[in-house]
């Protein structure tokens, strides 16, 4: 929570009572403390990552990255693989303690207000997260009971969804006979049947073909325009990234190397594609995740903590 | 409420669904039954004590509890390794309460593993002192699934991976099934093997089942339901709180 106005706090005169007088504008300042822990909301930035460290032993996953995501935005994080994206979102949905630095959702640290903060949020995740042994409706069921969707809004939403997911004449197989591309729509259908504050969404659409990835992107659209949910996504599509987002950081190597849009990006590189830009960013070294000995060391240092 | 139900009701499902699982886990009782208790009959009946498929029955039956229940629990590193923990892990409820209704689901299930093993005793020839004290075992059974389902719990939020799991199920399932005076009368053992045997929670749960359903005690029907309460609500914190540190 911030107690003292800072650099980025012109935020704040959005509060409306700042405009009125001097005076007030003293008193709002002395007092935003409490206001804002009243009212998160005012507040522009959704999501705010300031100086983020996650290390695995020697190895820095996260090394010192700082953005922020406002409210109501589609922000994309584009990165080559091991470059910290999923670390990033899995700290922000409060399954990983930074090593330093400081995290914020919604003015909310989910580090400490892990509960408040699971409420505002819906994810999907990049590997897979359901059970195999239920059905595709059980584990609708579950996602809604879980997030407190009543059960008639449960229902028809899951209904909904695995209908525009072409999932809905398979709900009552067992999620183990399913292929890859219908888990992962499944997943996607589960993440959104609750309407949450932010929607993070780590590479959802590997493995989906174009009408899948089409609807998808189509759906997640209308829930940012109708319902202004901010939308964080990380893509290795940069098709994707240009399309749908308004705002992208470039991440590699745990540092973030450049953000803006997706013209800004352009520019800053001078090239002519969103590709090109990422190429000029991050370089035309592959980086294979398995293989990869960072993550060999990562994999060591996660088997020996503690 | 509803979170603990239903994640009680996914552990359930899932058992009602894997029908080898349920046969394939009444072998070794089947076979500790069987070979065991026909087996060493006619000595134990030598030695004064009566039938010995009497006395290992009610300790047959915990060992059914408590190698299901100990399984449910670490059945978190599965869910861990095909992802459904995160699932449950960033949803905006209490980790306690998650850690709950999967607990009590993985001791519903051991319960069930429990009755279906004395239901094949009573085939076998096991004969409980009258029908009017089945509820009292049943019970020392629940006890018993929810103390050692709450203690996989513990150990299945603390391995990261499934090596670990081996090292579990030889250094801590197996003594406490060897310890626990399941297959022994307690009665003038050697101090050590006596003062393990004490420490070991299913001791008491053995007990309690004997004293109910034959009428047999070593501790006495109050002292084992007392300890048995009190390590099921350590456990169940202790569990709880290792939940709660669980990161991905």
């Amino acid at each position: 929570m911030l107690t003292q106005p800072r650099e980025g706090g012109d935020h704040y005169l959005l509060f409306p009572a700042a405009h009125i007088s001097g005076a007030l504008l003293t008193f709002s300042a002395e007092y935003s403390q409490y206001v804002f822990r009243d009212f998160p909301q005012i507040r522009s930035d959704m999501i705010r990552v300031t100086n983020l460290v996650k290390r695995f032993g020697e190895l820095a996953a996260v090394d010192n990255i700082s953005f922020e995501v406002e409210r109501g935005e589609i922000f994309a994080f584009l990165g080559p693989n091991g470059a910290g994206k999923t670390t990033t979102i899995k700290m922000l949905t409060t399954l990983l303690k930074p090593t330093s630095g400081s995290l914020e959702l919604d003015g909310l640290d989910p580090t400490v207000k892990r509960d408040e903060v699971r409420k505002r949020f819906g994810v999907v995740f990049q590997d897979p997260s359901l059970d195999q042994d239920l059905t595709a409706w059980e584990n609708m069921e579950i996602h809604g009971v879980l997030y407190g969707v009543p059960r008639k809004e449960r229902h028809e939403r899951a209904t909904t969804l695995l209908q525009l997911f072409e999932l809905f004449d398979r709900r009552d197989a067992l999620v183990k006979t399913f292929s890859g591309g219908m888990r992962r729509r499944l997943e996607i259908a589960r993440g959104l049947l609750h309407t949450p504050k932010v929607l993070f969404l780590d590479e959802p659409t590997l493995g989906l073909d174009p009408q899948s990835r089409n609807q998808m992107w189509t759906h997640v659209k209308s829930l940012n325009e109708t319902d202004n949910v901010t939308v964080f996504l990380t893509t290795h599509y940069m098709d994707e990234a240009d399309r749908v987002a308004s705002r992208i950081a470039v991440i590699d190597h745990g540092r973030v190397v450049a953000i803006g849009s997706s013209r800004e990006l352009k520019e800053q590189t001078k090239t002519e594609s969103l590709e090109d830009a990422f190429l000029a960013l991050t370089g035309t070294t592959i980086r294979d995740e398995s293989a990869d000995s960072a993550d060999a060391m990562r994999q060591i240092a996660r088997m020996w903590r503690k | 409420m509803s979170v603990i139900y239903i994640l009680w009701l996914r552990e359930v499902k899932k058992y009602l669904r894997s029908r080898t699982q349920v046969i394939a886990s009444l072998g070794s009782p089947i076979m500790y039954l069987g070979v065991l208790g026909f087996g060493l009959g006619p000595i134990f009946r030598k030695a004064g004590e009566g039938s010995y498929l009497q006395f290992m029955a009610p300790g047959v039956i915990c060992m059914t509890i408590l190698f299901t229940s100990m399984f449910s629990g670490i059945a978190l590193l599965w869910d861990r390794q095909f992802g459904f923990l995160k699932e449950t892990l960033v949803a905006p409820v209490p980790r306690t309460w998650i850690m709950i209704g999967r607990t009590l689901g993985g001791a519903t299930v051991a319960m069930c593993q429990g009755l279906l093993i004395f239901i094949v005793s009573f085939i076998a020839g096991f004969r409980p002192n009258s029908v009017a004290v089945i509820p009292l075992a049943i019970l020392f059974m629940a006890l018993v699934a929810i103390v050692f389902a709450a203690l996989g719990t513990v150990i299945g939020s603390s391995l990261k991976d499934m090596q670990g799991f081996q090292l579990v199920m030889n250094f801590m399932v197996m003594p406490i099934f060897f310890l626990s005076g399941a297959l022994y009368p307690l009665t003038n053992l050697p101090k050590v093997l006596a003062l393990l045997t004490r420490i070991d929670p299913l001791t008491y749960g053995v007990d309690g089942m004997r004293t109910a359903l034959i009428n047999v005690t070593h501790f006495g029907l109050a002292a084992d339901a007392i300890v048995l309460f009190g390590v099921a609500i350590v456990l169940m914190g202790a569990g709880a709180w290792r939940f709660s540190k669980i990161e991905i």
